[in-house]
């Protein structure tokens, strides 16, 4: 058994099997989870917003957009051997914690951070395999990069594997 | 509002809002302690500003349970403001306002949940108020939404709104006790054009 590698919120972070990777309570976040299946190279990323080019400051952290989140991510699994044509990617979180976040600027914030994620991985040819998001609660992951196994679990519910 | 971000906000004006979070959490505890009608100490509220990935540490981990009570910030000001409290606290306060009768177990009732909410936005309403006196503006909060989930999901909310603006999140943690310790966070998220007016109604504007 291997480690399990715990990435924080707006972090990511690359293993290689048998180790894991794991996020802990995805809100509005997603957790994106990517996998070369041949040299069984992981990555996971925590994003918290859709859009690095919509911010005004000059100095842009990438893992907190999806954007760029996922760029950094590839980059750094194909610095490790990874080719991006082998890769496959599985989704999560982008929950609606609070009704009225519906509202003004926080436009579904969880929904448009999936529509972004979605969009990123297309543009890359990246495929999604499964995805788990929206709804009203969080979500904790763990990542096998090993089986491509993602497991999902929320407070009061079964856990489940995608 | 051209530079202004809170990596380069400067010692006086974090200490002028640190003393804006002492005066509002005082209040709120004040407000608790009618609620309850007992005494609630409170410790010298912490002011953090922190990077996401440290969120879930502070309040004793991202798979913590914790109530969350959310809301919106309107009038001369605009942003939201959230209460926190372990799961665990927010039962030991619901029983307390119901004088013993809370439901047996961890779960929540639909009346309890609504109970809640309501110490929630008493508080909160509190905290909001005395700002307002202090700064002589107009501050109304929107009426509260509220979440039992893990506390880095509840977390990222707020998180998110700074995430707009900046790499970091400023929280005021209060914790406050009356024969149990209770641990309880305020965070209050001005939009980033509100910080500039709150610390220009105090004579200190920011050029």
């Amino acid at each position: 058994m291997g480690e399990i590698i715990k990435v924080g919120m707006a972090d990511l972070k690359t293993c290689v099997s048998p180790d894991g990777l794991t996020t802990l309570g995805l809100g509005s976040c997603i957790g994106i989870a990517l996998r070369d299946p041949v040299t069984k190279i992981g990555g996971l990323a925590h994003i918290m917003l859709p859009d690095s080019t919509a911010m005004r400051s000059a100095k842009i952290s990438a893992p907190k957009f999806a954007d760029t989140g996922i760029e950094e991510l590839v980059r750094q699994m194909e610095a490790m051997g990874a080719r991006r044509n082998r890769m496959t990617a599985k989704i999560a979180g982008g929950a609606t914690m609070f009704s009225f976040q519906g509202k003004a600027d926080m436009v579904q914030v969880g929904l448009r951070n999936a529509e972004a994620c979605i969009k990123k991985l297309k543009e890359f040819g990246i495929p999604v395999l499964a995805q788990d998001t929206g709804a009203n609660y969080g979500r904790t992951v763990v990542f096998f990069p090993e089986t491509g196994d993602y497991i999902i679990r929320a407070v009061g519910k079964p856990e489940k594997t995608i | 509002m051209g530079g202004m971000n809170l990596e380069n906000i400067s010692e006086t004006y974090m200490d002028v809002l640190k003393e804006l979070g002492n005066i509002g959490a005082g209040n709120a505890m004040t407000a608790l302690s009618q609620m309850l009608n007992c005494k609630v100490d409170m410790r010298v509220p912490q002011i953090k500003l922190m990077e996401f990935s440290e969120i879930g540490e502070v309040v004793g981990g991202e798979e913590q349970i914790m109530v969350g009570v959310f809301l919106g910030v309107e009038g001369d000001i605009t942003g939201s403001m959230m209460f926190l409290v372990e799961k665990s606290s927010a039962k030991h306060l619901i029983n307390k306002l119901m004088m013993g009768m809370a439901s047996p177990g961890d779960e929540f009732t639909e009346m309890e949940l609504s109970a809640m909410r309501e110490v929630g936005n008493i508080i909160t309403g509190a905290y909001l108020n005395s700002l307002s006196v202090i700064t002589n503006m107009k501050i109304q909060p929107t009426p509260p939404e509220l979440a039992v989930d893990m506390a880095g999901a509840i977390l990222s909310v707020p998180a998110i709104k700074f995430g707009i603006f900046g790499d970091n999140i400023l929280m005021i943690q209060s914790q406050f006790f009356d024969e149990i310790e209770i641990d309880g966070y305020f965070i209050l998220i001005p939009d980033l054009d509100s910080y500039a007016k709150i610390l220009g109604s105090l004579g200190m504007p920011i050029d």
